[in-house]
């Protein structure tokens, strides 16, 4: 673990309308590290990410990138830095093709070449993607939207990866293999992410440090075997 | 039949134009859900910005010398005209007004379009204002039956050239991609690093330089321009665009020419006074039965 | 010069030059001349005001004025108080007895201004139940106005039919031609069922111009008698003499009365269960439906409600101007009726009325621009949407919600 985080948030606030989502959260991503949000419905988990994103403004606070504060840039401008997101719901476009999602995620890369064999690389990564590239991206099962949302957040090549709630609606199996994937982009390609997730099971085995979300405050920040033998965590979180 | 097909002919020369404005009316609402009410007047100011061009041309005698040239430099730079207009319209009033209730950017469009049309009128004046005699009088008999002039091979020409042209602009390149896609979903193309307020722009660009080319069309067909003559075809353009399914290009396109071709042969077979009653009578009856239209929408039908 | 004014000034530098890329074409390529000086003029004209109400806008944020704006803004506060000490009923009596006396104190010009302002005050009102109260948005209501013209129009001319025993039936005519252009058009959302109303609007016009069996078509219909009265005369005993209303002061009262009528009937619905149901279907119509609210009823009453206004102010322009043609029934009248009811304030009888005395009477005081009348209007309206969206008087809220800033 280097020393400075790769993204660091520090006491952001957030609100929609008169309504406030984030009371001052305060985290920190390391390069390399798979950490974790879990929370209820409604903590405010999604929120933050779209609040890292710049979809959401912050109203206070900061967002550090890269050492670099983010909070008041515009979102269209953080991919190119390699902070990419798959949002909640996997929002996957749904009258484009299948290689045309993919393609939009590299939208903002000049390098004409290198976007060809990173879409064939995502192919392989996903062989039931490449089976229908021409296929509308709406008519896809859960499971393969999924696929191509992530698919199309590493056609950036992120260096930082965001992801909302991946197993939403999935079968456990599906469910298994995304997380195979996660965990092989961020041991293979080195890509630093930060998952959100209502299963906390998953989300505290996947990650190595953990954050507890609770009306947009973070309640517990530890490392997830020690969260995991937490009996109040265990309690709300995992079911006992 | 002579006269159907005669009629059919008319249709398709009058379907294009309706296409091409009609265009511009879907792109942008497609794109951020609004009626671009001052829509058919980027379409009037093209025709007068033809009227200029030729007429300048015409005044030093280029446009017997070269024809062709006159015409397309008059086209280009009625578009690009028309294009640049549209994009001070979208910067002045609905940019500032991108997080406002529908009503308020509505009324917006319809202040700039009354706002456009009396710019128009008061630079322009008030009476039809003559197109240089068309160069391209004539036209032959096919089968001793058909007429078809010069003038309405070259409209549908033209036409079917810009049509197939923002075809392959929507739909094989990678703007046309990102245009579809802030379409669909505003929040996730910046989440992927597309500029929507650029793309928003080159959108109404591209829409109004389509209508431009339909004013010109116009004007070279019917003789002359007027300040107001957005206003009707502008709401028969959007009928063809609901038609087709809003925010559908090939929908739009669709449209226009059925729009087309029921207004020539209504006015033909049923009456000619009412002929604008019928393309109204449609867009009440689409938006009844079947509002996402014949080819189905295409719009963003997310929440954050 | 700051960063953030050097941005200000540069963005109004290319703001200006863009502007002039657009004007030259219409005003410097005539007769094969290139010339430069037209559009030069008018340019210069616009980079100097809007030079001028920057800096002043600038400078007033900046603190500049303060010497000024402070005490001003304190008098002002005073007044509102004072004024609101005074309680509401002592405002209308003021205002209504300003009303009756006006015409003894004004002449023709000013008393013609004063009808037409109280015409189009009916037809705010009317059309502010549609829009204001219940959220539809209205584009053709001209064709109401239309409706009730033509009534009484043929009902005169035709039948003899007095005015006063007119008004209802054009209401009721009115209200019919509500319910048939609601009928399909009420389940469409929002801006499709503006560009639907406005095609029904239309629609009504080209049938007026082309029908010449029925309305004579373009031509419109003559001789229309003005409204009659009975009036006692005391030639030959007491008897009732008939005369009619033709001349400027009596039909002042006349339209005077049904301004009342209308500010009354539209305040009584305001303020009723109905106004109520309204209000909840234009916030929030799936809310308002899974309360029980029968929305398209509720819909189609209030079409029907702003049509019937609509109709009476149409058959006093037929009474009064004895002629009627569809020239006076197009588009233009129903954005000009549509902004006053949104300039003013939507809901809001007040400021439906200031909304169209701004539209009628402000005009008027600037009759040598006439030409330019229309182009400030259009530019007036995009603006008040853009700066100050809910008018100039808007409707006071009961209560607030947790998501309104403001």
């Amino acid at each position: 673990m280097a020393d400075q985080p790769l993204l660091e948030l520090r006491d952001v606030e957030a609100a929609y309308g008169n309504i406030k989502a984030l009371k001052g959260i305060s985290l920190c991503v390391y390069p390399g590290e798979i950490v974790s949000i879990i929370g209820a419905n409604g903590a405010g988990k999604s929120t933050t990410l779209m609040t890292i994103c710049g979809i959401v403004r912050a109203t206070a606070g900061e967002i550090l990138y890269q050492g670099r504060p983010i909070q008041d840039k515009a979102a269209d401008r953080l991919p190119q830095t390699g902070l990419c997101q798959v949002p909640e719901g996997r929002r996957i476009f749904p009258r484009l093709s299948v290689r045309e999602n993919l393609e939009m995620g590299a939208f903002f890369r000049r390098d004409k070449d290198d976007i060809k064999r990173d879409l064939d690389h995502v192919l392989e990564l996903f062989p039931v993607l490449a089976e229908r590239t021409k296929q509308e991206g709406g008519t896809l099962s859960g499971g393969e939207q999924q696929m191509l949302a992530i698919g199309r957040a590493l056609m950036g090549r992120p260096k930082m990866l965001l992801l909302d709630e991946p197993s939403l609606g999935l079968a456990p199996l599906i469910v298994k293999r995304i997380f195979e994937i996660v965990a092989q982009i961020n041991e293979q390609d080195g890509t630093t992410i930060l998952l959100v997730e209502q299963n906390a099971n998953i989300a505290l085995s996947a990650a190595s440090r953990g954050y507890v979300m609770e009306t947009g405050r973070v309640t517990m920040e530890d490392a997830t075997d020690r969260l995991r033998d937490n009996p109040e965590i265990r309690k709300a979180y995992l079911g006992e | 039949m002579e006269y159907f097909l005669q009629q059919m002919i008319n249709g398709l020369t009058l379907g294009g134009v309706y296409a091409l404005i009609a265009l511009g009316y879907t792109m942008v609402y497609g794109i951020i859900q609004l009626i671009n009410f001052a829509h058919g007047e980027f379409f009037a100011a093209g025709g007068y910005m033809g009227v200029i061009l030729l007429s300048f041309l015409s005044f030093h005698g280029y446009m017997d010398t070269h024809p062709w040239w006159c015409l397309t430099a008059s086209l280009v730079l009625s578009m690009s005209y028309c294009a640049l207009l549209a994009m001070a319209v979208e910067k002045i009033a609905y940019l500032p007004l991108r997080h406002a209730s529908r009503l308020s950017v509505l009324l917006s469009a319809l202040g700039m379009s009354i706002f456009l049309q009396n710019g128009l009128m008061l630079t322009q004046g008030v009476y039809d204002k003559p197109y240089p005699t068309s160069f391209t009088h004539g036209g032959f008999v096919l089968g001793n039956v058909l007429q078809i002039s010069y003038m309405q091979i070259m409209i549908v020409g033209i036409t079917a050239l810009l049509l197939v042209g923002l075809n392959r602009l929507v739909f094989k390149t990678r703007i046309g991609t990102a245009m579809r896609a802030t379409a669909q979903d505003k929040v996730m193309s910046a989440l992927v690093g597309i500029n929507s307020s650029r793309i928003i722009s080159i959108t109404f660009a591209l829409g109004a330089g389509l209508a431009a080319a339909a004013g010109i069309m116009v004007g070279l067909y019917y003789g002359s321009v007027r300040y107001d003559m957005g206003f009707v075809p502008g709401i028969k353009a959007f009928a063809a665009a609901v038609l087709g399914g809003i925010g559908n290009i090939t929908g739009a396109m669709v449209g226009g020419f059925i729009i087309g071709m029921v207004e020539i042969m209504a006015a033909g077979y049923i009456s000619s006074e009412y002929k604008d009653v019928f393309a109204f009578i449609i867009l009440i009856a689409v938006l009844y039965f079947m509002p996402t239209g014949i080819m189905g929408e295409n719009v963003d039908d997310t929440r954050v | 010069m700051t960063r953030g004014s050097k941005r200000f000034w540069l963005t109004w530098a290319l703001a200006l030059v863009w502007f002039f890329v657009l004007l030259w074409p219409l005003l410097g390529l005539k007769d094969g001349q290139v010339t430069f000086a037209a559009a030069f003029e008018v340019w210069l004209w616009v980079a100097g005001t809007s030079f001028v109400l920057l800096s002043a806008w600038r400078l007033n944020k900046a603190g500049a004025f303060t010497a000024v704006t402070g005490p001003l803004g304190r008098v002002k506060a005073r007044l509102d108080s004072a004024a609101l000490r005074v309680p509401t009923p002592v405002w209308l009596v003021i205002l209504a007895a300003g009303a009756l006396i006006y015409p003894q104190f004004t002449g023709r010009y000013a008393q013609d201004v004063a009808i037409n302002v109280l015409v189009y005050v009916c037809l705010g009102l009317g059309l502010n139940i549609v829009i204001g109260l219940c959220g539809l948005l209205d584009l053709g209501y001209i064709a109401f106005y239309g409706v009730g013209a033509y009534t009484y129009a043929l009902l005169s001319v035709h039948y003899a039919v007095p005015f006063w025993l007119s008004l209802p039936v054009c209401a009721l005519f009115a209200a019919v031609a509500g319910c048939i252009i609601g009928y399909p058009t009420l389940r469409m959302r929002g801006d499709y069922l503006a560009i639907v109303t406005l095609g029904f609007g239309e629609i009504v016009r080209i049938v007026l111009n082309n029908w010449m069996g029925l309305t004579n078509g373009p031509n419109g219909i003559l001789g229309i008698h003005p409204p009659g009265a009975y009036v006692p005369s005391l030639a030959d005993g007491f008897t009732l003499e008939h005369i009619w209303l033709r001349s400027l002061t009596p039909l002042y009262y006349v339209i005077l009365g049904l301004t009342v009528v209308t500010i009354i009937g539209v305040h009584r619905l305001n303020f009723s269960r109905i106004g109520r149901a309204w209000e909840s279907i234009r916030e929030d119509e799936t809310a308002a439906e899974l309360m029980g609210v029968n929305t398209f009823n509720l819909k189609l009453l209030a079409y029907a409600m702003g049509a019937v206004f609509g109709g009476l102010a149409g058959a006093f322009f037929a009474a009064r101007m004895r002629f009627v043609s569809p020239e006076s029934f197009t588009f233009m009248e129903s954005a000009m009726v549509l902004s006053m009811v949104v300039l003013g304030g939507m809901g809001s009888i007040p400021g439906v009325i200031l909304g169209a005395l701004a539209l009628v009477a402000l005009p008027e005081v600037f009759r040598e621009f006439e030409l330019y009348r229309m182009l400030a209007f259009g530019g007036a309206m995009t603006a008040m949407m853009v700066f100050r969206p809910k008018g100039l008087w808007p409707a006071k809220r009961f209560g607030s919600r947790s998501e309104e800033k403001d």
